[in-house]
């Protein structure tokens, strides 16, 4: 099998007539972090939701550790996995919203040990020194027994963090982490994403933050209206723009 | 600026603006509750004619007895009587079954109708149609009369020669079970209204959560879904259930003798309908207050998570008052 974590070849989306995704290609290795980035509504998000199947792709390959996402191919035939299988493969894959989501009605030590227990049947006391270890991880050992509407959006988001990596994943997802984070409380959760990058992780994440994209990427992709216009180191690819909208883009944000 | 404030007034004392019409208005309206509190505990001369003779001064006076005007002595002497006590020991019966098959077929219903799949909302929408569309007293007549439409009840192989049980419409639609049955499909109608209501209530976002960490749909629907959808459908179900505890006196017209059935009863023999009909509204206003105290509880423990801090109880409410009345006096005290 290659290294590659996630591989895409030729992936496809529409909703209704609107094409969101036309053909992309992208490959991450195993313990890379990639960013993608471009101006809203071009496809940066779905692409990302695609890669564990809360989107169904339409067309093209779509691979994580070696394995399909979503299909099975017996002969020529892409067949639909059963919700189970999907189900399996997405425990694999921590995801982490740009609105959190924490569970409301659960607290912060349950939000975390849920996942664990229903899922992967962990036993109740081995999910929670799990919890604990991850919320130490994140700094916010005090506050296993808040619950999220108790947290600022910062700590929310490093809850969220810790639910995603109580799975084991092998994989984290992140759609736009810092978007919905007041500016002081940024920095606390890319020191997170920051460490777990160091520590080896997989990552795809979408962000406006070029800052981190420069510092932490190995590799970035310019989307732009459902098409990879550029990619590449991040050196090279912030700092010497090739393409128009590319350059564009980068003096809005920059 | 700082210069234009003496030095005494640099910290003035707020006075509260007084809301003279809300006064006057809670003024008027207590003088209207001590009016009517005042005639329903009066007194008015007897209403058979009896009076009370005393001979003053070898003369013979008499004037009219007086009684309660509510009948609180009759009123009294009904409030356990066995039949009243069985009649409510029947209401509560069918409260609870009526309710529970609303609630389950009701929730079964709710999914059905947020369903993908066409057919499955499209007959959702069908039952709650029917069922919210006529009225409760016509289906409990229904179900009482429905040996008419089928005599007996088949359990078999659809539209296939065999069957594995017959039953006797007759015997099977007692009054009691025909009046469960109406009251719980009828309730399912408007119960899988609050439940759609409370699932699509809850962000979409919990849902991508839940599935994002690897969940099964039913795992979703019953760890995450549910419980938030809880705080949406806890009130209006408390109001269903209310509702309902008074709806099953209609159970008494096909012959069920429940609260209603055994006061009505009970009237027919001794023409006391007026205390009568008081016995029923004690029972039912006791048997709604309690409901609607469980109701205040359940809604607080639905939503943990929802406030930042849980509003106190009125226990809590009252010890705090109770507290700051104290420490009001003691410091009251201290300064005379």
């Amino acid at each position: 099998m290659s290294a590659h974590m996630v591989e895409a070849k030729g992936v496809t989306k529409s909703y209704g007539a609107l094409q969101v995704l036309k053909g992309l290609d992208l490959a991450v290795e195993k313990g890379e972090v990639t960013c993608l980035i471009g101006p809203s509504g071009s496809g940066k998000s779905t692409f990302l939701r695609c890669i564990n199947h809360l989107e169904q792709h339409d067309s093209g390959v779509l691979r994580v550790d070696g394995e399909l996402v979503g299909y099975e191919l017996r002969g020529k035939k892409l067949y639909e996995r059963s919700p189970k299988q999907i189900c399996n493969q997405r425990a694999n894959i921590g995801m982490v919203f740009q609105r959190f989501n924490l569970f409301q009605h659960l607290t912060v030590m349950e939000n975390i040990t849920i996942g664990q227990e229903e899922v992967k049947g962990i036993s109740e006391d081995a999910a929670k020194q799990r919890a604990r270890e991850l919320l130490t991880r994140v700094g916010l050992e005090s506050k296993e027994k808040a619950y999220p509407v108790q947290l600022s959006g910062g700590q929310q988001q490093r809850v969220a963090i810790a639910r995603a990596l109580a799975m084991e994943p092998k994989l984290m997802l992140f759609d736009e982490p810092t978007s919905a984070l007041d500016p002081e409380l940024v920095g606390e959760v890319l020191d997170v994403m920051r460490d777990l990058a160091k520590s080896g992780m997989t990552m795809i994440v979408v962000t406006h933050e070029m800052g981190f994209a420069r510092e932490v990427a190995n590799s970035v992709y310019f989307l732009d209206q459902g098409v990879i216009e550029e990619s590449g180191e991040p050196n090279q690819v912030l700092a010497n723009p090739r393409t128009e909208r590319l350059q564009n883009f980068l003096s809005k944000v920059l | 600026m700082s210069s234009t404030l003496p030095e005494s007034e640099a910290s003035p004392e707020v006075v509260p603006l007084r809301h003279w019409g809300r006064l006057v208005g809670a003024l008027v309206t207590l003088v209207g509750v001590a009016m009517l509190v005042h005639t329903i505990f009066s007194k008015i001369p007897s209403r058979t004619g009896k009076t009370i003779c005393h001979l003053v001064k070898g003369v013979k006076s008499c004037r009219p007895a007086l009684e309660w005007r509510f009948s609180w002595n009759i009123v009294g002497s009904y409030l356990f009587n066995p039949l009243v006590m069985h009649g409510l020991w029947l209401t509560l019966q069918i409260t609870f079954w009526a309710m529970l098959i609303g609630i389950t077929l009701g929730l079964v219903i709710a999914m059905m109708r947020l369903s993908h799949n066409r057919l499955m909302s499209g007959i959702a929408w069908f039952y709650t149609w029917f069922f919210r569309g006529t009225p409760v007293y016509i289906q409990i007549l229904f179900w009482f009369a429905i040996a008419y439409l089928y005599p007996t009840i088949t359990v078999g192989i659809p539209f296939g020669p065999w069957s594995f049980l017959n039953i006797n419409s007759v015997t099977l639609f007692t009054p009691l079970i025909a009046a469960i049955t109406a009251l719980g499909l009828n309730e399912a109608a408007y119960f899988s209204e609050i439940a759609r209501a409370g699932l699509i209530s809850v962000d979409e976002g919990q849902i991508e959560a839940a599935t994002s960490i690897g969940m099964t749909p039913s795992q979703t629907m019953r760890m995450v879904i549910l419980p938030q959808a809880m705080r949406v459908i806890i009130p209006p179900t408390g109001n269903e259930v209310i509702s309902m505890l008074k709806t099953t006196s209609l159970a008494a017209t096909i012959g069920v003798i429940e609260l209603t059935g055994a006061v009505s009863e009970i009237s027919a023999t001794n023409f006391k309908t007026m205390p009568l009909l008081l016995v029923a509204c004690v029972w039912y206003l006791l048997c709604t207050t309690i409901l609607s105290i469980g109701q205040f509880y359940v809604e607080r423990y639905f939503a943990r998570g929802s406030l930042r801090t849980q509003p106190p109880t009125p226990i809590q409410r009252l010890r705090q008052d109770l507290k700051g009345f104290g420490a009001k006096r003691r410091k009251s005290a201290a300064v005379a």
